[in-house]
């Protein structure tokens, strides 16, 4: 299964990436999205082995580097370890920083190779049954997907639902595919081609974190040493490691779910470690259970999120729609085609999704008091780069100052959704799966002969139609349940 | 969550147009409704070309759907209103003008350049004040970051009064 991986130029690909993965998720602000949409032009020089294996492992340890400034400093480096925060701080500020980064390193080891695990199974099921899949049930499988989008994070379903019909609506930006004719071209002639999807993730992540960070340049952190990372003693493991099973099933399921990523399987798994725990009162006062239910289930969703993404073309979270487009940049169509014309390119990602958890745990254990110190680079210099990496980046993919542009203008837009509650991973789902929505709907109607109830004639389609229910009714009872529970 | 609630009061003895929820609302469907109105220019297929339906339709519906989530969010927030945002700091607009000086100087003088005068302007006014690591920032890691992009990537930046004494 791994013999692909077998070539030193593979692990050389697979340790700079976790390393660099490491990095990302350590800095506030960056992530793997964002290090995802800014390393994929340097891509372009490896095979697409190599590419994706390269953007798999900084999903992998970028989703785990976050718990380190999560423990630290009281801000998740990543928003998927944003319930991390909520322990593994006032456990620190108990004087256990390496007790709660121990927890979190071994959790977030096994959720991501229990991930993996599900990944080996299920993906080439899902891609067994896609076979059965034609035009209209790919277009009710996206509707579900960007319904998903409803209940992704903390914040309003109708504003998160705004921004991925805005998503959709950006990816119809320039010649139509099917009749080529113009749309929201306005005379640019740079935008007959459409607009990318890389400027806009650099925009909308990197260029919008600037402007937040210009915004915050006198808050002081406050930063808890970090003497050495202990293992979990016997007692932390019998207290966890139901937890540490429980959350990892959680987190690759919620990751198989169309658009929902780490984030939404954290919070999840935060909230039912405390469900099942013996001492819920212990729970944001430093409980070791709630950073295992946190961490097992962020890293879970990375293998999760893989599957739809590998097996039919639907990311599974933001950075999977990063990986999804580096696919498609290197000319691999994700699908079921792809399990049975290249299993070894998969395999390979299998393998080296495997590897990069295995590296991150020694990466993590070894390295933690290290990686804590590049939190010490302060914003006045380490903005400015991105900034440089981020303009040269943009403008690599095709040569084109105009793209450069562009990411700016969402970098300012992403700032403010993000001011007003408008989340921005809604709209890079929506632009990704803005083509696939509108050309299965054009294609089902002329196969249906323009008569749209023949969608609810297809029961694989219809069984996707009812979900999509489920999905938008989801938030509305869950924030009845709150307001319930609040009373 | 005491504050949020504080935020939120304030913001309801504040006049409609005043709030942001109702600008912000104001903003989209203006924006919606001039896309709208574009989408009545696009070109029209003839029947036999006509995949499903026409290229205009779905970007109409598109900003319907939005337009309509809209008025929702807004209906929403008269029963629960928004919080008041802060008021951004002086450093934000700097930053954010700094933006509009790299679009005029990459556009006129030159890229690289552009990349140098943002990252050093940005620093200092983010309040890095020594002469090396504002240097650094903006002479010394843009030239690493052209020369890597070059060599590795085979880039070809735009021309401009930097760029080509360096091509040449």
């Amino acid at each position: 299964m791994m013999a692909p991986l077998f070539s030193s130029k593979l692990l050389l690909v697979l340790f700079f990436g976790t390393l660099f993965g490491l990095i990302l998720g350590v800095l506030p602000g960056l992530g793997p999205t964002t290090g995802g949409a800014l390393i994929l032009p340097f891509t372009m020089t490896l095979d697409p082995l190599s590419a994706i294996v390269l953007l798999t492992s900084i999903y992998c340890a970028g989703t785990y580097g976050g718990a380190i400034t999560a423990v630290l400093i009281n801000t998740p480096g990543t928003p998927a370890a944003a319930a991390t925060c909520l322990d593994g701080y006032p456990l620190a500020q108990k004087g256990e920083a390496g007790r709660a980064l121990g927890m979190a390193t071994v959790s977030s080891t096994v959720g991501g190779i229990f991930s993996v695990v599900i990944l080996v199974f299920f993906a080439p099921i899902l891609a067994q049954l896609a076979y059965e899949f034609g035009q209209p049930e790919y277009f009710a499988l996206a509707i579900f997907g960007l319904t998903m989008l409803a209940s992704i994070g903390e914040g309003s379903p109708i504003k998160n639902l705004i921004a991925g019909a805005f998503g959709i609506l950006i990816s119809t930006v320039g010649k139509d595919f099917m009749t080529s004719i113009d749309r929201f071209t306005f005379g640019i002639n740079e935008l007959t081609e459409g607009i990318g999807f890389i400027p806009v993730v650099v925009g909308l992540f990197a260029m919008s974190e600037m402007l937040t960070q210009s915004t915050l340049i006198n808050q002081v952190f406050n930063r808890i040493a970090l003497k050495a990372i202990k293992l979990p003693s016997k007692d932390d493991y019998k207290k966890t490691w139901k937890t540490i099973l429980r959350s990892s099933g959680i987190g690759s399921f919620i990751g198989v779910l169309p658009a929902e990523g780490g984030t939404v399987a954290s919070l999840i798994g935060y909230s039912e470690a405390k469900r099942f725990s013996k001492n819920p009162e212990e729970f944001g006062k430093g409980s070791i259970e709630g950073i295992a239910g946190a961490e097992a289930a962020n890293n879970a969703a990375t293998g999760g999120a893989m599957v739809p993404t590998l097996a039919l073309g639907i990311p599974g979270s933001a950075t999977t729609a990063v990986i999804l487009t580096g696919l498609i940049i290197h000319g691999v169509r994700p699908g079921p085609d792809l399990f049975r014309e290249q299993p070894d390119f998969l395999y390979g990602i299998f393998g080296a999704m495997l590897i990069a958890n295995i590296l991150f745990f020694i990466f993590g254990f070894f390295g933690a008091k290290i990686f804590a110190r590049i939190t010490l680079v302060p914003n006045k210099i380490l903005w400015p780069m991105i900034f440089a990496v981020s303009v040269c980046g943009t403008y690599s993919l095709n040569q084109s100052i105009i793209d450069v542009w562009i990411m700016l203008f969402f970098g300012v837009l992403g700032f403010f959704m993000r001011r007003y509650g408008f989340s921005v991973v809604p709209v890079i789902i929506g632009l990704i799966l803005g083509e696939l929505v509108e050309g299965t709907l054009r294609q089902s109607l002329v196969i249906f002969d323009g008569n749209w109830l023949m969608f609810f004639t297809r029961p694989i389609a219809l069984t996707f139609f009812i979900l999509s229910l489920i999905a938008l009714a989801f938030p509305l009872i869950r924030s009845r349940k709150i307001k319930k529970n609040n009373d | 969550m005491k504050n949020v609630q504080k935020q939120k009061r304030a913001n309801k003895s504040l006049p409609f147009f005043f709030k942001d929820e109702f600008r912000v609302s104001l903003v989209i469907i203006l924006i919606s409704v001039a896309l709208l109105i574009t989408t009545f220019t696009f070109d029209i297929v003839p029947p036999i070309l006509n995949r499903g339906i026409q290229p205009a339709t779905f970007p109409k519906a598109l900003l319907v759907l939005i337009i309509v989530m809209t008025l929702l969010i807004y209906y929403l927030a008269t029963k629960n209103p928004w919080k008041v945002e802060k008021k951004l700091p002086r450093s934000f607009f700097l930053t954010l003008s700094s933006f509009v000086v790299f679009v005029v100087v990459s556009k006129t003088l030159d890229f690289f350049l552009a990349i140098s005068a943002l990252s050093i302007f940005v620093s200092y006014c983010w309040g890095e004040k020594r002469i090396f690591y504002l240097l650094l920032v903006g002479i010394i890691f843009p030239i690493i970051v052209f020369i890597f992009f070059e060599t590795i990537l085979g880039l070809r930046f735009p021309p401009g009064i930097i760029t080509n004494i360096y091509y040449s």
